[in-house]
């Protein structure tokens, strides 16, 4: 557990104190399940990325998941037409919480080159993006880099955020449905 | 039995549609004729059950617009092959933009189901008697048909694009 310098401790004789926040989230960033979406050059690299060069599963991501009910990461890479847009909201609904969403590529950033009537301008018109990673297509290090941007987020966001005001609302814009979670 | 050149194709169909053969020529040795509409699905008819020419392969259906040629705006062309006799023929049909249809093909070459799907879906053009005339590769909800020539490339009512990200101003 060389990571557990990342997180504030209190250290004494025989134990160990911290926030569970704090302990839940260094156990979460470093065991994401990631989904793969790639539908185009921007998935080879992601490919390279998980292969043994760049070495994905370093970061105790070696786990695709390829059922959205077990992925904590949705990582969209390639051009998502207008008419794939409507199943990869199916795919991000149907993921547990808590999720987060990596957009790879200037494709599902921002609809790339393909500057037209077939293609959404970016998967941000229909699910929210957590971390954007530029590039036509974006070498392994910039992927890497935006998972690690990821990881920040999952280390520091509130256990709880999907509970919060701000993430109703923007799930509401989305017109995304979510529990409420008064049952809990 | 002599071998059948262009020219010997032509006279064929010729003969046996006097009225219908509009204009040939032969681009890089490849005979295309120009038919009538009405026609088209007859003539192609005939070609599949001629005895010595024996077109059974249809290769391809495309559309092309032609905004500026009155009349005629659109086009529908047939690529064919009889894989008999080796040799390819290319079947053009003209149609004003008032009334973009034809007859379907479907009934003769089941493999041009998806073909005049696609030339709906671009084109708007109606096979009259296909069995599912429905769009095959743009989304259902589309209300226009994109390859069309009627549209500015920079298309400025578009609202589902950030120019932002395309280093250009609106104005």
């Amino acid at each position: 557990m060389g990571k557990i310098d990342d997180v504030e401790v209190i250290n004494g004789e025989g134990y160990q104190l911290t926030t569970l926040d704090k302990a839940i989230g260094l156990a979460r960033a470093n065991s994401v399940w990631p989904l793969p979406f790639a539908t185009s050059c921007c998935g080879i690299e992601f490919m390279a990325t998980m292969g043994s060069a760049y070495d994905l599963s370093r970061f105790g991501m070696e786990r695709m998941s390829f059922s959205p009910r077990q992925a904590d990461l949705l990582i969209v890479a390639g051009t998502i037409s207008k008419k794939l847009g409507p199943v990869l909201k199916k795919v991000y609904e149907q993921m547990s919480e808590p999720k987060w969403v990596l957009s790879v590529g200037a494709c599902a950033c921002s609809g790339g080159i393909f500057d037209t009537y077939s293609v959404l301008q970016g998967i941000d018109r229909i699910i929210p993006v957590d971390v954007y990673v530029p590039g036509c297509p974006p070498r392994p290090e910039q992927i890497i880099d935006g998972v690690m941007n990821i990881h920040e987020l999952v280390k520091n966001e509130s256990n709880r955020r999907r509970y919060s005001d701000e993430y109703k609302h923007l799930m509401q814009n989305y017109n995304i449905e979510i529990e409420d979670g008064k049952a809990e | 039995m002599e071998k059948l050149n262009n020219e010997a194709i032509l006279n064929l169909i010729q003969g046996a549609f006097p009225n219908d053969v509009l204009f040939h020529e032969e681009p890089y040795g490849l005979l295309t004729i120009e038919v009538t509409a009405a026609k088209g699905h007859e003539i192609i008819e005939w070609l599949k059950n001629h005895e010595t020419l024996s077109v059974n392969y249809l290769t391809n259906i495309a559309a092309v617009h032609y905004p500026e040629d009155a009349g005629r705006e659109f086009a529908v062309v047939y690529q064919l092959h009889s894989w008999k006799n080796l040799f390819r023929l290319r079947i053009k049909c003209y149609l004003p933009k008032e009334n973009v249809s034809i007859a379907s093909l479907v009934d003769i070459f089941p493999g041009a189901n998806w073909m005049e799907r696609e030339s709906y879906d671009f084109f708007g053009v109606e096979f009259i008697g296909h069995p599912d005339m429905r769009r095959i590769l743009n989304e259902d909800s589309m209300d226009y048909f994109p390859m069309r020539k009627e549209y500015a490339l920079e298309d400025d009512t578009r609202e589902d694009k950030d120019d932002r990200y395309f280093g250009r101003n609106n104005q």
